[in-house]
């Protein structure tokens, strides 16, 4: 039964009765082929039929040339080379962390002396004046003395309530923000949720942003500038569905669905018909045999029933000819020297992969998108540009500080958290902090039944009690033991 | 995703597995557990390619210092704890 099932299978995509005929003999399945390696398919069948078979079941070139990976002992081999070659590329780093140049590492060096340390970017300006000015060693120390001390002055102290400083800096500023601002992304096709509705839903780690978008740069160097080529890319991605550039007709008589593609808008989407074709024969859910005639196609299902045709209907309506899943809409806009596609909906996955997009600069807005496909530092650094885009566009000046704590907060437990009830606040340790929050009686209740113990160590339980809270000078006790004292004045 | 190294996106910051025997010295100078340490899950991209570079498996509970870049202080470094999931 199986057997028959992959001939039937095979010759609805175009293969040849004879050759569905000798795979299904050597007992292959249609998974199994996309997977097959060449030189095995070449057991069964001639060089032409096999390649037109991988053609017609829609398996890529690419996996061809590298097939020879059957169980042989050549396989672990070939991992191993691969990881070689990785971390040579990559663990070398090159790019993310800078080098220090000879100036900052004499500043570096005096720092070392000292046994102290100072944050990159002043040893980074410090150096810059050092250049101009040249100074002698021992005036440098002095410098650097100077700035030690300033440098320990600004420090926050330890036990600052740091929690409550953010939330006002980014609070008093969120006063100010318009309640619903739409920008344009260069033309006035995309818009995008900004304002203070964008700043919630960053804080709210929604799984999709209202108005999702990406920002794709072009790989090639040579042909960033050109702006037919970033219209071809751009035309390349935007996601095209049948329906978009045919019309679908329904034959009851002849039992069919009639496709007529729009002439006009294939040649301008530089689709053609074959590629029609091609996209109906790989959809694994349309069973039906598919034939081109003149200029149309028309589609029959292996059994000539009304509720097939209807399904069939259905799914050619959402059959994807062209494009990545997802992405709506791209527009192309000139940013510096290069173009840039924009693109209305996301999709950061099949984008990476994309042949012509540059991988390591695209980025979207869908922040978890971003820690599925880039991890939990990515997301935690694209909260933190999303939100100081948002405050930034409207004019609010907040320390960037500020908002890292948010970001450190909501990715601190391994994936996305929202601020709130679901997240953070909701999943507090402490049961009379959690009741201080929201919906006051479940939590006492649910405390109550199970016996949970509070230890007081947070700020809002110490409140309810009424104890000094624990920041500040609040959160270090002293103690004073006589015996102690004498014994260290004896000594 | 099987070619893709997600650690060459720029939004990625350096990730490093700690050797296990400065494991000790890193906690004892935060003076913290690494219970209290932000975590990292074992299926976390970066993990993942880090295992495929390091190539062996990476059990939960090691650290994973990450440099980070950015405008505030030049260059900052993070430390997390792999946990499971």
């Amino acid at each position: 039964m199986a057997r028959k099932d992959t001939v039937n299978a095979l010759i609805r995509r175009g293969v040849s009765a004879k050759v569905s005929e000798a795979i299904a003999n050597a007992g292959f399945k249609i998974g199994d082929l996309k997977k097959a390696p060449f030189e095995l398919l070449l057991r069964y069948l001639s060089e032409p039929d096999a390649q037109d078979l991988l053609d017609k079941i829609g398996a890529k070139k690419k996996h061809m040339d590298m097939k020879p990976k059957t169980k042989t002992k050549a396989a672990p081999k070939e991992k191993d080379e691969k990881k070689l070659k990785v971390r040579r590329t990559d663990l070398v780093i090159p790019k993310k962390v800078k080098d220090l140049n000879p100036q900052e590492k004499k500043i570096a060096e005096i720092l070392g002396k000292k046994k102290v340390s100072l944050p990159r970017s002043i040893i980074e300006e410090l150096a810059q004046y050092q250049d101009h000015l040249n100074l002698k060693i021992k005036d440098l120390e002095k410098v650097i003395d100077m700035v030690l001390e300033q440098y320990e002055l600004h420090k926050i102290d330890p036990n600052e309530s740091i929690g409550i400083v953010s939330a006002q800096s980014i609070g008093e500023p969120g006063t100010q923000m318009t309640m619903r601002t739409f920008h344009y992304a260069g033309v006035a096709e995309i818009s995008t949720t900004l304002g203070l509705p964008r700043l919630i839903e960053i804080v709210d780690a929604r799984r999709i942003p209202s108005t999702p978008m990406m920002t794709v740069y072009l790989k090639s160097k040579e042909k960033r500038a050109d702006s037919d080529y970033a219209r071809m890319v751009a035309s390349s991605i935007e996601e095209t569905i049948l329906p978009d550039i045919a019309g679908v007709r329904t034959d009851l008589d002849g039992m069919k669905l009639v496709i007529e593609p729009d002439m006009k808008k294939l040649d301008s989407k530089d689709i053609s018909i074959d590629s029609i074709i091609f996209a109906l024969k790989k959809d694994r859910r349309l069973k039906a045999v598919v034939e081109r005639e003149g200029n149309t196609i028309t589609i029959k299902p292996e059994v000539p029933q009304f509720r097939k045709l209807h399904q069939m209907y259905e799914i050619i309506r959402e059959c994807r000819v062209k494009g990545i899943e997802g992405i709506k809409k791209a527009v192309i806009r000139k940013q510096g020297d290069e173009y840039v596609v924009f693109t209305e909906g996301s999709n950061l996955a099949k984008m990476l992969e994309n042949d012509y997009v540059d991988s390591t600069r695209t980025k979207t807005n869908s922040i978890m998108e971003i820690s599925q496909v880039l991890g939990i530092e990515a997301a935690r650094k694209s909260i933190v540009d999303e939100a100081e885009h948002t405050l930034s566009e409207q004019g609010l000046a907040v320390d960037k500080r500020h908002i890292m704590l948010v970001a450190d907060m909501m990715s601190n437990d391994g994936d996305v958290k929202a601020i709130g009830r679901h997240g953070i606040s909701g999943r507090k340790s402490s049961v009379l902090a959690r009741a201080a929050f929201e919906i006051t009686s479940t939590h006492l209740l649910k405390a109550g039944i199970i016996g949970e113990v509070d230890s007081l160590d947070g700020v809002a339980e110490n409140i309810i009690v009424g104890q000094p809270v624990t920041v500040g000078t609040g959160a270090v006790n002293l103690i004073y033991s006589p015996e102690l004292m004498k014994k260290k004045k004896r000594d | 995703m099987a070619d893709y190294n997600v650690l060459e996106h720029d939004h990625v910051p350096e990730h490093h597995l700690v050797e296990k025997k400065d494991e000790g010295r890193i906690l004892k100078q935060y003076s913290v557990g690494k219970d209290q340490l932000p975590k990292i899950r074992k299926s976390d991209p970066c993990i993942k390619i880090l295992e495929e570079i390091l190539g062996a498996d990476i059990e939960e509970g090691r650290l994973v210092r990450i440099v980070r870049t950015h405008s505030v202080s030049g260059v900052s470094v993070a430390y997390r704890v792999i946990v499971r999931g």
